[in-house]
């Protein structure tokens, strides 16, 4: 690891101004710390927040704020959480260790970086690490990589779990900046694309932090998480889907959807959830709106497979979220 | 840098550099190797401490980061005189071939009794909100963390489900 100066922040004020200053946030360190062992990150300075009170969670207009450095396990062990936003416990408990969501927290999971092979090896060009150098994902092992999303400079995807079942919720991420300016943006447009400038991932500037994201109030219906991965634990997402739906007299009154393991980012598809509306639940409906959802995805040859899982494990999670809804 | 830690029960003052990590500051600094280094990227669970209670993995947190903290070691759960229950378990259970795993597939078990005991659902919990029943496979999943490179898995969920059941035998 190379050296680096460490400081730690006494209030968010000065992590705010350390980070606008250059320096980096680290919390939990998982993926900040393997990253700089593999000499991927190389902060001169870090500016450790763990000492901030960003640890609650507490109602907001029926809804749940959850502070930044709140852990995953934390959040995954919550009541309410388990009782009114199962999809987000679900998401949590399928994502990384016992271990790791001990220290892991909820801010930091947001921003955890791609598991794309080629952006953890230094030897390869990468144009997220170095941006203009390149990628060999392109024609390269992609099993990993995106389908929907991504560009001629980059296809990684996104691993989070948690971010996929927070997108579903439609959560808002709560952010200090620069003079202590405090904003909400939709987690939905917190992720940026990849187009010619896959290093930048976030609509974040310098000097912004995370202090929460906002859950809103739980929708009716019912919801789940469903992870497809290469062993049953600790293993990242192949497709992931998270999913609500409100059934009522047999027609679906409310439909929302977020995908992992495909895309740059939590994908969300307002159009594949309008499609369902209004409509009586079936494996063909369930299908159209896999067409729509698919529509524009391209494959290589490592990851065509996942465009027939995702819709496999989109018909199969919706028809059984319908057949358990009571009539 | 000068840390503060409480190791098993034992205050130490810690001066090192800041890329020292936990586990580098208990194995070469503090001369308590009972904690394995394996893959030192968070992927095989060698390195499990408990830190304030909770298991973590000691190669992915900066000693620097823990001034105050309390952790334990396997050092500190049993010595060769008056094993902890889950030690003998794994004796008893036969629960390893080699043993390098061993130290952090104890610590990880220890905490995640706990875990348990607070009544924490798992990926393998089919009812998120109702009471837990430590079936193997709930063993399983809460322990994937702990990669056994000599896969005595079968033996290491004996021996855990048998302290859980309350077997100190």
């Amino acid at each position: 690891m190379r050296p680096f100066e460490y400081q730690r922040a006494a209030a968010t004020t000065d992590a705010a101004a350390a980070c606008a200053d250059g320096a980096t946030i680290i919390a939990g360190g998982t993926n900040l710390l393997d990253l700089m062992k593999l000499d991927v990150m190389r902060p001169e300075r870090l500016i450790d927040i763990t000492r901030l009170d960003l640890r609650a969670m507490t109602d907001a207009d029926g809804g749940l704020r959850i502070g930044a450095l709140v852990t995953n396990s934390d959040l995954a062990a919550d009541m309410r959480v388990r009782r009114d936003w199962p999809v987000l416990a679900q998401a949590l408990l399928a994502g990384a260790s016992g271990q790791l969501r001990n220290k892991a927290t909820t801010g930091g999971n947001l921003l955890q970086r791609t598991r794309c092979y080629y952006f953890q090896d230094t030897a390869m060009p990468c144009n997220k690490r170095d941006p203009g150098s390149g990628c060999q994902a392109i024609g390269g092992a992609t099993r990993l990589h995106a389908i929907l999303g991504s560009s001629d400079s980059c296809i990684a995807t996104h691993p989070s779990d948690m971010a996929v079942a927070m997108t579903m919720l439609d959560a808002g991420v709560q952010i200090v900046g620069k003079g202590d300016r405090a904003r909400t943006v939709p987690l939905r447009d917190f992720y940026c694309l990849p187009g010619d400038t896959p290093h930048i991932e976030t609509v974040l500037e310098p000097g912004d932090l995370i202090t929460a994201v906002i859950l809103p109030p739980p929708s009716a219906g019912r919801q789940t998480y469903r992870k497809v991965r290469d062993r049953a634990s600790y293993a990242f997402a192949l497709v992931s889907v998270a999913a609500r739906i409100e059934v009522v007299d047999n027609r679906i009154a409310g439909a929302d959807l977020a995908f992992g393991g495909i895309a740059p980012r939590p994908w969300h598809d307002p159009a594949a959830c309008d499609l369902l509306l209004g409509e009586a639940p079936s494996p063909a409906l369930f299908s159209r709106a896999a067409d729509v959802l698919l529509a524009d995805a391209t494959a290589q040859d490592g990851n065509a497979f996942k465009i027939p899982l995702l819709r496999r494990t989109l018909i199969a999670t919706l028809t059984d979220l319908c057949r358990e809804t009571p009539q | 840098m000068q840390t503060k830690l409480t190791i098993n029960r034992q205050d130490h003052l810690l001066d090192a550099d800041t890329r020292t990590t936990l586990l580098d500051a208990l194995r070469n600094h503090l001369g308590l190797t009972g904690t394995k280094k394996g893959c030192d990227h968070g992927q095989c669970g060698a390195c499990t401490v408990i830190l304030n209670g909770r298991r973590i993995n000691a190669c992915l947190t900066l000693a620097c980061m823990h001034d105050g903290d309390d952790i334990t070691t396997i050092e500190g759960l049993g010595t060769p005189d008056n094993l902890a229950p889950l030690q003998r378990a794994f004796v008893a259970h036969d629960g390893f071939q080699c043993g390098y795993c061993t130290p952090g597939q104890i610590c990880s078990a220890t905490a995640m009794l706990d875990e348990v005991k607070a009544g924490w659902p798992s990926h393998a919990s089919a009812d998120l909100t109702a009471d837990i029943a430590l079936s193997d496979p709930e063993i399983s999943e809460r322990m994937s963390g702990n990669l056994c490179r000599c896969s005595a898995y079968p033996n290491i969920v004996d021996a855990i489900r048998a302290v859980a059941a309350g077997d100190r035998s």
